[in-house]
């Protein structure tokens, strides 16, 4: 299994080791729903060092990336990030991905850890023919994310950058606790907060700065029921090689004014289901379990939990385009009444 | 982890304590540190009759949904309700507050045939 930079710091503080994409990292330190709170209320630390980060650099770049991702890319300005998908050639989705402009002709992805692999070869594949070079910095790049509503003014006691200028989707180099960082401000949990690029040796000694400073750690536990709430998806969850980004919620992020890699395959399907949230007032929702409208099944959760801050059970699932309420989600062979809510679950700033 | 010694164990991680002609049954402490934060209980009815070894009880954290079984076969006498408003009993008094269900046991001598403290204890040394 491999580890990143903060395994030990992760024993040190108590983290519940698990595999995650082939990576050991805490589940939780104390509590899941400690450290959900902890984000929502205060600020939390995760290590994502697991996660991919490309570079794509050269003077094509820009137009390879219009091709080989959904969102436009001509839109994105120098010091920016954007939230994108890297489609395939019949429509459906290679992986989910954060696109960040670092100079005129440099981006840097950050893609899933389990499609790192995939990924790579899939734009290597898809480069052939543009004036562009892509370099995997995944083993040399250590990501943390601080995030919650305090996360800020927590961060803003260890840098000398001005937070408070810093709008959402924007990236910059500052220094943290004396040592040289990306800093974005981004993150998967629905709250403000930041995503710190490291050099793999500088990680540890920020990652204590930060919980010294007040933060809390939290794990891959947190971070799932986090994202959530917050009505994001998970690759392959809501998202898969066989998706149809068009019937998501997510369908946002997909620019038909340009052209991409599988966008008349994509645009040619019509939606058969749609992606819904689902709320119930008993029982927790699981990944699998099945939706049902009366007896019939119009489809599956693709991924369900418990709402720490609803506390009640709620769900990702696909159903019939044509399914009609009251619905109904089977756990353990019974139906229970589920509620369609909108996305987020939660309000979020 | 705590293991009381008043009562019987199952590999599973359920304890069932004897009182009278009925018994006790709820998950160890051990349990319930592995399942993390209790916050639904799906108790079962009154009245049922189990078979040992046959789930009776669904125990869910945050992150999963586990299966609490039966120690001995009997009668479901009795639920402990208060799980259904404060299913994190479980976390705070697993062996005393946290308790699931009590069985009246088709015969006490079953219970024998499950672990004592020290029996569990060691069971639970061979699956770390």
């Amino acid at each position: 299994m491999k580890r990143t930079p903060l395994y030990e710091a992760h024993l040190r503080h108590g983290g519940r080791m698990v595999e995650f994409a082939g990576f050991a990292l805490p589940l939780q330190y104390t509590s899941i729903r400690e450290e959900h709170l902890a984000v929502r209320r205060g600020a939390g630390l995760f290590d994502v060092s697991h996660m991919g980060e490309f570079l794509v650099q050269g003077p094509e770049a820009l137009p390879f990336l219009q091709w080989a991702t959904v969102n436009d890319v001509a839109k994105l300005r120098v010091g920016r990030a954007q939230y994108s998908m890297l489609p395939n050639p019949q429509g459906g989705v290679v992986d989910d991905i954060y696109l960040y402009r670092l100079g005129e002709d440099a981006y840097l992805m950050v893609v899933n850890a389990a499609n790192m692999a995939k990924d790579l070869a899939h734009l290597r594949h898809l480069a052939q023919g543009f004036r562009v070079e892509l370099t995997d910095l995944s083993q040399d790049t250590a990501l943390l994310a601080l995030q919650g509503p305090k996360a800020a003014a927590l961060l803003q006691g260890l840098t000398e950058a001005d937070l408070a200028s810093r709008r959402k989707n924007e990236v910059f180099e500052a220094r943290v606790a004396g040592r040289p960082a990306r800093l974005a401000r981004t993150g998967y949990t629905g709250e403000d907060g930041f995503e710190l690029f490291l050099a793999p040796e500088d990680a540890e000694p920020v990652f204590e700065a930060l919980l010294e400073a007040g933060a809390t750690p939290a794990g891959l536990g947190a971070r799932d029921t986090l994202r959530l709430e917050a009505g994001f998806p998970l690759y392959g969850h809501e998202l898969t090689e066989e998706t149809n980004p068009l019937c998501t919620p997510w369908a946002w992020v997909v620019k038909r004014e340009k052209d991409f890699l599988g966008k008349e395959a994509m645009l040619a399907q019509a939606c058969r289901e749609r992606l819904v949230g689902l709320v119930l007032e008993t029982g927790i929702p699981r990944e699998g379990y099945r939706v049902l409208s009366g007896e019939r099944e119009v489809g599956r959760v693709t991924s369900g939990g418990f709402s720490p801050l609803l506390e009640k059970g709620i769900a990702l699932a696909y159903v019939a385009e044509d399914a009609q309420e009251p619905l109904s989600v089977e756990i353990r062979g019974k139906a229970v009444r589920a509620s369609l809510s909108p996305l987020p679950f939660v309000p979020l700033k | 982890m705590d293991i009381p010694k008043d009562r019987f164990y199952t590999k599973s991680h359920e304890w069932a304590l004897p009182e009278g002609d009925t018994v006790l049954v709820g998950i160890t402490d051990y349990a319930q540190d592995a399942l993390g934060d209790v916050v639904y209980v799906e108790l079962p009815e009154v009245g049922r009759k189990v078979e040992k070894g046959e789930a009776v009880a669904v125990v869910e954290s945050v992150k999963t949904a586990s299966d609490i079984y039966a120690p001995v076969a009997g009668e479901v006498v009795e639920v402990n309700a208060a799980l259904e408003k404060t299913p994190e009993l479980i976390n705070q008094d697993p062996y005393g507050e946290g308790w699931i269900f009590r069985l009246r046991p088709l015969d006490m001598g079953h219970l024998d045939d499950l672990l004592d403290a020290d029996g569990y204890a060691e069971a639970l040394e061979s699956e770390a």
